[in-house]
């Protein structure tokens, strides 16, 4: 079996450590539009990486192959791409496939192979499992079993762009301002190490999940012990791994909503727990004391995005930037209010949310239909 | 018979400085000091002395030393002084070896071969005196998850939680003070560690001997001990606890049972336990309605009953060579907590061959549990306490992050009251009035300073345990449990790093 881990974390440090530049933007009505104003406030914000990593993930990118998943794979060799398109042809209905298109750009050196396919499941291919669960283990699959492959993305009209250089680099080699999307993240990347894997860049994906993060989460150890207590294996060895578990697990496998999630993850101390209502305080002691393990301790900015939804919160006492920004059903989250308003100019209006108080953005709840993002509850 | 047995110690006067008062004799409960009615003096019996340091601390003219006896043997590292002086105490005795205090043998200590992380650049270390640092901790069983009923999103999600927790008892500090019964040690240092636990918002345990009726008022913070003797168990005070531990095993003496003389059986004892006065209370080395380990589940399950589902129900054993596979039944067998108790364990009274020979490290035996029940996906359906040999907040802070959800301390809040380690405490002659039901020595512990030194021993290991989470870069003491990458071994082999699951010093 191939260990991710040796390549992403050559070192073989307990983790990947990494800093970074984050920048969210989501029109909560769904309308797409064009990558171009995020590409520019991410290059704004280009001394918070140093061209070891960037990456998009746009969600609403493929109206046309909507009810497809749609897998981006990156390649190191032509056998690799051979042994995955066999496996891919065994374990599901492909319905359309192209490589990636690119163009050349300075400072992308020695690109890998970047194709995707756009795969339906059959009933049958899945039976004891559910599709979710069928899909992330054919994604575990290729990722560890086969040679030279790495699964970026495998969302339904979704996908993560993402390798080696300054974001805005990464972006103009996979001509991402010819792309629409309602939602888009992205990520600027400051490792401790150099592992030279474009794999290893973010956004980091699962299914139609991505999470990019900015911070160290000094309570890794024991976040990644209680996941693995759950199946999950942390191949990558960073901590956006865990966080993206940590989420698939609360969100999808125990079915708690967007906010019950930041209260498990940037728990609210005690003392502050003490101070809400009887039934509030119950709620919030019982999440700590089941999920305690989950808390994720030490400075951290995450933004969480799945198909409909974006989620941006920091940990509890707000170590790493996170500033709010809305315009009409424009939500804008980002490491730094000067790159909301680059490409804003007139924004409705900023804020800096409390430490672990998520901020969500929904097409459920468009920002002009509902009151306000800030304070749901 | 005249004994072959040397002086342990000199007891030094300064004739300068001594005044000849007789403190130091009435201090004495080992007849180390007498007066000399001839020269009118006062002088000294080396040869009974322990080297308590009693009179030492005493003396109002600070005239008294002790130094080891210089005794040299031949030397050889086979027939050391120990064991030349056992066999000749066993020729003069006939009988088995008893000492007091857990295993004192040079075995590794590991949690001095272990070293903390703390942050540097790449994340912040958290000032406590600054920002909040939490040490909450809650005991008990867990579920696997939380659920919340099917209207219950957004901002009325408090409204409709279903999952009921099991009861969990709320440690302030995760540090509680061991099982220490009644009649091996005396009601004043009950009554001090009462105190002090509910001070400090932490649990003492009661040990075997029952709970005094004066003590009842600080149940909320005890914990009442079931063990095979069973003495002064009955409803009222399985409900009078904030939960309830079933003695298994104990670290200092793995499979042997207690025997508290009946010279220590006072009036006071008798009625705590529900013996006849001066009988011997004999605990049993296994309880006779448990030998097999769905013999455990039954008797938890009645102490459940009996108290209604209200209270946590902790298990305790000594840590020996397969704990990880007898941990996994416990948790299966329905105990909400588990305590480990290792090697370095004390007690009154225990025999020194099995002291000195039964038992593992208690570092390796927490490491091995916590690693066993997570491979099997049960480590939240229980909280791990270990005890045996906790010395200070270091030790507390590297048991944290091999797995613990608490220690208890024994000898370390001994300590604290005037305990000198000198392991005497099956003599019954504690001058420090600790482990002894004497009244005249008893008396010596005042619970009010007593109960304070407890308090103030609690704060100062908070404090530095707070230093040591913020160094580490979190403010919560769930993210150091059980978070072994915060750990590394200094002079370790691969087997000893590898049943720890900490990562050699360097890597």
């Amino acid at each position: 079996m191939r260990d991710i881990a040796q390549v992403n974390n050559p070192y073989h440090d307990d983790k990947v450590i990494d800093a970074c530049s984050l920048f969210g933007a989501m029109d909560t009505s769904g309308r797409r539009f064009s990558g171009e104003g995020v590409i520019r406030a991410i290059a704004n914000m280009h001394f918070r990486s140093n061209g070891l990593g960037g990456g998009f993930a746009i969600y609403g990118l493929y109206p046309e192959y909507a009810e497809s998943y749609a897998f981006h794979i990156m390649y190191l060799s032509e056998e690799g791409r051979k042994q995955v398109e066999a496996f891919l042809r065994d374990r599901f209905y492909l319905v359309y496939d192209e490589e990636v298109p690119t163009r050349p750009t300075p400072g992308i050196v020695d690109p890998p192979l970047v194709r995707r396919y756009f795969l339906e499941v059959g009933g049958q291919k899945h039976a004891e499992q559910s599709e979710d669960d069928y899909i992330v283990n054919q994604v575990m699959e290729i990722n560890t079993k086969l040679q030279d492959a790495f699964v970026f993305s495998s969302g339904k009209d979704m996908a993560v762009f993402k390798g080696q250089g300054y974001p805005e680099e990464i972006a103009a080699y996979f001509c991402l301002e010819q792309y629409e999307g309602y939602l888009w993240t992205t990520h600027g990347r400051f490792p401790t190490n150099t592992p030279g894997w474009w794999g290893g860049a973010h956004p980091f994906c699962v299914l139609d999940w991505t999470v990019v993060h900015n911070g160290e989460i000094s309570s890794y150890g024991i976040n990644r012990r209680y996941l693995e207590q759950f199946g999950y294996h942390c191949t990558m060895q960073t901590d956006t791994e865990v966080v993206a578990y940590a989420v698939d697990l609360l969100m999808r496998k125990h079915n708690l909503p967007v906010e019950i999630m930041a209260k498990v993850l940037a728990a609210p101390f005690w003392t502050d727990i003490e101070r809400r209502p009887p039934e509030e305080q119950k709620l919030l002691r019982t999440l700590r004391q089941v999920y305690g393990s989950l808390l994720l301790n030490g400075p951290f900015t995450a933004i969480i995005a799945h198909q409909g939804e974006m989620i941006g919160f920091t940990d509890r006492i707000r170590l790493r930037p996170l500033i709010v920004g809305v315009k009409g059903d424009m939500l804008y989250l980002s490491s730094e209010e000067s790159a909301i308003r680059l490409i804003c100019s007139n924004i409705d209006r900023t804020w800096i949310p409390a430490g672990g108080e998520p901020i969500v953005g929904s097409l459920r709840s468009p920002l002009q239909s509902s009151a306000a993002v800030e304070r749901r509850c | 018979m005249k004994t072959y047995l040397p002086p342990k110690f000199i007891v030094e006067r300064d004739p300068n400085r001594c005044t000849h008062c007789q403190v130091c004799i009435n201090q004495c409960s080992f007849d180390a000091q007498y007066h000399d009615s001839k020269s009118n003096e006062v002088k000294s019996r080396g040869e009974n002395c322990v080297g308590c340091h009693r009179c030492v601390i005493f003396c109002p003219a600070n005239a008294l030393n002790i130094r080891r006896a210089p005794l040299d043997y031949r030397e050889n590292y086979n027939w050391r002084p120990e064991v030349i002086e056992d066999i000749i105490k066993q020729a003069e005795t006939g009988g088995i070896l008893l000492t007091g205090m857990g295993n004192d043998k040079s075995h590794r200590i590991y949690w001095d071969h272990l070293v903390l992380n703390a942050s540097q650049v790449t994340n912040p270390s958290i000032d406590p005196l600054r920002e909040p640092m939490e040490l909450v901790t809650y005991l008990g069983r867990k579920p696997d998850r939380v659920e919340l009923g099917p209207v219950g999103t957004r901002c009325n999600a408090s409204l409709y939680l279903k999952t009921e927790l099991p009861p969990q008892v709320k440690l302030e500090i995760p540090v509680m003070f061991a099982a220490m019964s009644y009649g091996a040690v005396s009601i004043n240092v009950h009554e001090s560690l009462a105190r002090a636990a509910t001070e400090m918002g932490v649990m003492w345990n009661t040990g075997e001997g029952g709970l005094h009726r004066k003590l009842y008022q600080y149940g909320n913070n005890t914990i009442v001990q079931v063990a095979s003797g069973r003495f002064g168990v009955h409803s009222k005070y399985l409900n009078a606890g904030r939960a309830i531990e079933i003695k298994i095993g104990q670290g200092a003496k793995p499979g042997i049972g207690g025997h508290l003389p009946g010279e220590k059986v006072s009036a006071e004892v008798s009625t705590t336990r529900m013996i006849p006065q001066g009988t011997d209370a004999i605990s049993p080395a296994p309880h006779h309605d448990i030998y097999s380990i769905e013999d455990l589940s039954q008797l938890i399950y009645a102490l459940k009953e009996a108290t209604n589902y209200t209270k946590p129900l902790s298990v305790k054993i000594a840590a020996v060579h397969n704990s990880a596979a007898i941990a996994s039944g416990m948790v299966r067998a329905g105990a909400d907590i588990i305590v480990l108790d290792g090697f370095r364990g004390s007690t009154g009274a225990a025999p020194k061959v099995i002291r000195d020979n039964v038992g593992i490290p208690i570092e390796l035996a927490l490491a091995s549990v916590d690693t066993r029940l997570r491979q099997e996906g049960i480590r939240n359906q229980t909280s791990i306490v270990v005890s045996g040999g906790i010395r200070n907040s270091g030790d507390l802070a590297k048991a944290i992050a091999l797995g613990a959800d608490a220690v208890y301390i024994g000898t370390a809040a001994l300590i604290a009251l005037g305990c000198t380690a000198c392991q005497q405490c099956h003599t019954g002659k504690c001058a420090w009035g600790i482990c002894t039901t004497n009244l005249a020595l008893t008396k010596r512990v005042n619970p009010d300073i007593g109960s304070r030194r407890l308090a103030n021993l609690l704060r100062g290991w908070s404090l530095e345990l707070k230093d040591i989470l913020g160094g580490l870069g979190v403010n919560a003491l769930e993210s150091l449990r059980g978070n072994r990458l915060h750990l590394r071994g200094v002079g370790l082999t691969d087997t000893e790093l590898e049943i720890l699951g900490v990562r050699m010093a360097g890597h």
